[in-house]
């Protein structure tokens, strides 16, 4: 049986109204027939953007959050243009009347349709969400030409418009929205001068130092600002604004006025219907007035002795009137709001939270300041815990202290790091201590609840099923640390998951242990390894590392099983978006021909390449060749495989070195050259870009590389291991430094041997750097600790003596079809037809 | 059920392990032949990004698109990826050739 539907009257439609609406009806779709009665002519639009109307980079019309199609798909009958006037509490019904188009939706006295019948709408339950009107401080003269104030899309307009005809502006009020208004006319290539009664700008958010900096900055943008200073009268002799008197008795000239002065709540309907009304309308913890059938929300509300303005707080009022209301959890409470934001005004970054001052002697105060660049940090501690920020000019800091901040974290004995950050890369939050909807892994867009929900109700009890369950981690893998802390958090311990510390997934056994197997057992295919430990079970996962790890353990002998290789490594080049290939000639050292070039340049027009690009590594790309072409550009190419698709050495490029740079101490063209002639095609666990440098200059980028060699003055080259400069930035640590070519060699191909037979599936050089550490790598291939250096030596050297430009198999295939083309497959012959 | 079979030739043609994409009409079929001898057939285009499925490595009735790794089996057509999936073809070897059947 259905319930008949209860009548739910909403007084307002400004985003607090339509987002309590919202919210109902997420909860409970068919609970309530709403009405809403809406004093501005408009669906509802997001206030917070009007400044972007002014500046006319948006366009009204982008800034509605519900068009009026909204209310009518949601079934919300909506009274646009009709101010609710009382609440008569006897009969139950909701009273509102008619405005004239023009009339000013928020003013109090706004003019209504003359003789037009009131509406009346009867309810069950009432939410009075109307939000605030601004303040404008008491001055002669102020109401019509040229005075306006900054609150709705019709003010945006008529400003905008007034403008094209002024020559100056002022703007009274320096708190955001005023200093949003100065800019926003700023655009419409006027003077402006903004005025503020409080001797600092944004009182509410910074404290006099800071205000003062701020000042400095936004005067630099050719605003004028006058702090502590009272207009009393707006000026017209002949009908025109010509200037403002100051409460001082100093005079500014001026043509317009913009007033954003703050807001007062809008709350006449309450004192009107006989609520309890103070500073505004007085709402208990479950949002509801002195009249139980009569809830609050928004900047209308007085709650526990505060008034809320900004967005964050009135979404939670929200979402709790919207869980009473509808019964979802009858109890939910809302208990108030800390206050913080992060702004941007005039491009100048900004973040305050709670106080901007000391409360007492016992409260600590720790300061930043760097004046010349307008950057300011202040940071109030009390009890411990962190009552108040403020950042101005550079806001880095901002997030972490906003988690802390809200969730009243223990703060780090070590003030500085709250500021700079800890040095040790110890994080300072407990990921725990943070809010439910803190977002934990920012590549998926996880949040902290659905990652702590997987924990209890899901028993995921280890990172890695975390991963699997809800893609926390899964992107970069930054925020595993952070997934680890929730873990212990909510379930104890991370579950201990051997599957994390598989070589790879399909073969349960880590890389030390696959490694003895594979040699106690003599496995020298990737079949046999899945038939022997695996089994017999094939898994598509854990073909390609399985292929590469057995072509490092048996160099020579290894049974090349070609469908455990990954396509790239099928047709040795590199597939593309579209399923075409990009080749990469080799090109030693960076040093080219002209014949090279030319034949290069034939078998682009040959071809129809649709891209030749430079690569990064000093080379030539190919790019948009079709499979069944490779064989074909190979031969005609007659240069070797550079290699540029797969995990091994790329390319080696370096400077101009000696031969013709003025700075050149050593010959990086030949050293490049050697090395590239010696590596080329040495397979590892991730590929491994190198360069050499004529001098520390660096302009082959050296320093960055997987391996680099950067010559010294006096006849040394330095080599550099675990440089990168791709996704990740990190200078290559100094392994040594020699006198030779020859030694370059040397502990080049030693680092690259070690790097094969103890790096990772996968894992580049610089974490392989970062989890062996330079001390112990120097120990063991300069001091030669272990006593492996000639052995490692000697299998370097297999590898290089094993070398086979892969491009030779356009003369050969490895087998047939394999760069058949798929649209050269043909259908041979129509069998049978059931049909 | 009506439907074509298609003789596609001998299975000596995919190579052991891999699979081979066939065009039947304006329609690209991957055929996979595994090791264990089974041959399955789906919808060449991953329905992510368009990445040729006969080109990925396979294994185990599963087979792992080259472009972004998502993941298909090769017998239901699901995959890894929350809403995706592929079509399957039947497909059987008699006599060393294989015959596929398309149309419904």
């Amino acid at each position: 049986m259905n319930t008949p539907k209860q009548k739910l009257v909403v007084v307002g439609n400004g985003m607090a109204g339509a987002r309590v609406v919202e919210e109902i009806l997420k909860r409970a779709r068919d609970r309530f027939d709403i009405v809403m009665f809406g004093a501005e002519p408009y669906g509802n639009y997001n206030r917070i953007l009007l400044s972007n109307v002014l500046n006319g980079s948006q366009a009204a019309t982008e800034i509605f959050m519900n068009p009026l199609a909204w209310y009518r798909e949601n079934g919300v009958k909506l009274h646009a243009g009709v101010k609710a006037t009382k609440i008569d509490r006897e009969r139950k019904v909701v009273i509102g009347t008619p405005l004239k188009k023009e009339a000013l939706a928020y003013a109090v006295d706004a003019a209504n349709v003359p003789d037009a019948a009131p509406i009346e709408e009867a309810y069950d339950h009432v939410i009075i969400a109307t939000g605030s009107r601004p303040f404008v401080p008491p001055m002669e003269g102020f109401g019509g030409a040229g005075t306006f104030l900054f609150r709705t899309i019709d003010d945006c307009d008529q400003i905008a418009g007034y403008a094209k005809d002024c020559k100056r502006a002022a703007v009274i009020g320096g708190g955001l929205l005023g200093l949003e208004a100065a800019r926003g006319l700023l655009t419409h290539g006027v003077e402006v001068t903004v005025l503020e009664a409080a001797p600092q700008l944004m009182i509410a958010q910074l404290d006099p130092e800071s205000g003062e900096m701020l000042r400095a900055t936004i005067e630099g943008m050719g605003i004028k600002v006058l702090t502590s200073t009272i207009t009393t009268k707006i000026v017209r002799p002949n009908g025109h604004i010509t200037h403002l008197d100051f409460k001082d008795g100093s005079k500014l000239e001026t043509d317009m006025v913009v007033v954003s002065a703050g807001i007062r709540p809008i709350a006449e309907i309450g004192t009107a219907s006989g609520l309890t009304v103070n500073k505004a309308i007085v709402c208990d913890d479950q949002m509801r007035t002195s009249d139980p059938a009569i809830f609050a929300v928004g900047e209308c509300v007085e709650h526990r002795g505060r008034i809320y303005g900004l967005v964050d707080p009135i979404w939670e009022q929200a979402n709790v009137l919207a869980d009473v209301i509808t019964g979802t959890n009858a109890s939910a409470a809302y208990l108030g709001s800390k206050l913080g934001t992060k702004l941007k005004v005039m491009g100048v970054e900004l973040a305050s939270m709670g106080d901007t001052k000391p409360a007492g002697p016992a409260d600590e105060v720790v300061i930043y300041r760097e004046p010349t660049h307008g950057i300011y940090k202040k940071l109030i501690v009390r009890d411990n815990q962190i009552a108040g920020v403020i950042l101005l000019g550079d806001i880095e800091a901002a997030g972490t202290l906003m988690q802390m901040f809200f969730a009243g974290t223990k703060a780090p004995a070590r003030r500085a790091d709250l500021l700079f950050g800890a040095p040790s890369g110890v994080s300072l939050l407990n990921a725990a201590d943070l809010p439910d909807n803190a977002q934990i892994c920012n590549c998926n867009g996880v949040s902290k609840k659905t990652i702590v929900d997987a924990i209890q109700n899901k028993d995921c009890k280890s990172v890695s099923k975390i991963g699997a369950c809800t893609k926390a981690g899964a992107g970069c893998g930054s925020c595993k640390t952070l997934v680890a802390q929730l873990i212990e958090s909510y379930a104890g311990a991370v579950g201990f998951d051997p599957s994390e510390h598989y070589y790879v997934p399909g073969v349960p056994l880590e890389k030390s242990q696959l490694v003895a197997e594979i040699k106690r057992l003599g496995l020298k295919s990737v079949s046999a390894v899945f038939r022997e430990l695996a089994g017999g079970k094939e898994d598509p996962g854990s073909k390609v590392g399985l292929a590469s790890l057995l072509k490092t353990l048996w160099p020579g002998e290894y049974d090349d099983e070609r469908d455990a290789r990954f396509i790239n490594d099928r047709v040795h080049a590199n597939i593309q978006k579209d399923g075409t290939f990009s080749v990469v000639p080799r090109i030693y050292g960076g040093i080219t021909s002209a014949a090279e070039l030319m034949r290069i340049a034939e078998v682009a027009v040959k071809y129809n390449v649709p891209m030749v690009k430079f690569t990064g590594g000093q080379r030539l790309d190919l790019l948009g060749i079709k499979k069944e072409d490779l064989p074909g550009v190979w031969k005609d190419l007659g240069i070797p495989s550079g290699h540029a698709y797969t995990k091994a050495f790329r390319t080696c490029k370096s400077c101009v070195g000696t031969d013709f740079c003025r700075y050149g101490v050593g010959d990086s063209i030949k050293l490049a050259q050697e090395i590239e002639r010696r590596f080329q095609g040495v397979e590892s666990p991730h590929k491994m870009k190198l360069a050499t440098a004529g001098c520390p200059r660096n302009c082959s980028e050296a320093y960055v590389k997987d391996l680099g060699a950067v010559a010294i003055e006096g006849g040394m080259w330095e080599i550099y291991v675990g440089g990168a400069a791709g996704g990740s930035v990190r200078k290559g640590d100094l392994l040594i430094t020699v006198k030779t070519h020859d030694e370059v060699l040397l502990y080049m191909g030693r680092f690259m041997q070690y790097y094969r037979e103890h790096g990772k599936y996968l894992e580049r050089t610089y974490h392989f750097l970062d989890r062996v550490g330079i001390d112990n790598l120097r120990k063991i291939l300069i001091e030669d600790s272990l006593g492996i250096g000639a052995q490692l030596d000697a299998e370097i050297q297999k590898a290089v003596d094993a070398y086979k430009d892969p491009w030779k198999e356009a003369e050969l295939p490895a087998y047939p079809e394999q760069f058949s083309a798929p649209e050269l497959a043909r259908v041979l012959e129509v069998a049978e037809n059931n049909g | 059920m009506s439907g074509t079979t298609i003789n596609l030739g001998s299975v000596e043609k995919i190579p052991l392990g891999q699979g081979r994409c066939y065009l039947v009409g304006e329609e690209e079929i991957a055929v996979f032949r595994q090791r264990d001898g089974h041959l399955f057939a789906t919808q060449n285009r991953c329905p992510h990004k368009q990445g040729p499925l006969s080109e990925g490595v396979a294994g185990g009735g599963k087979v792992i698109c080259p472009l972004h790794a998502h993941k298909f089996d090769l017998a239901t057509g699901a995959g890894s990826e929350h809403g995706e999936c592929v079509k399957t073809f039947a497909v059987r070897a008699a006599n060393g050739d294989m015959l596929l059947q398309v149309g419904s």
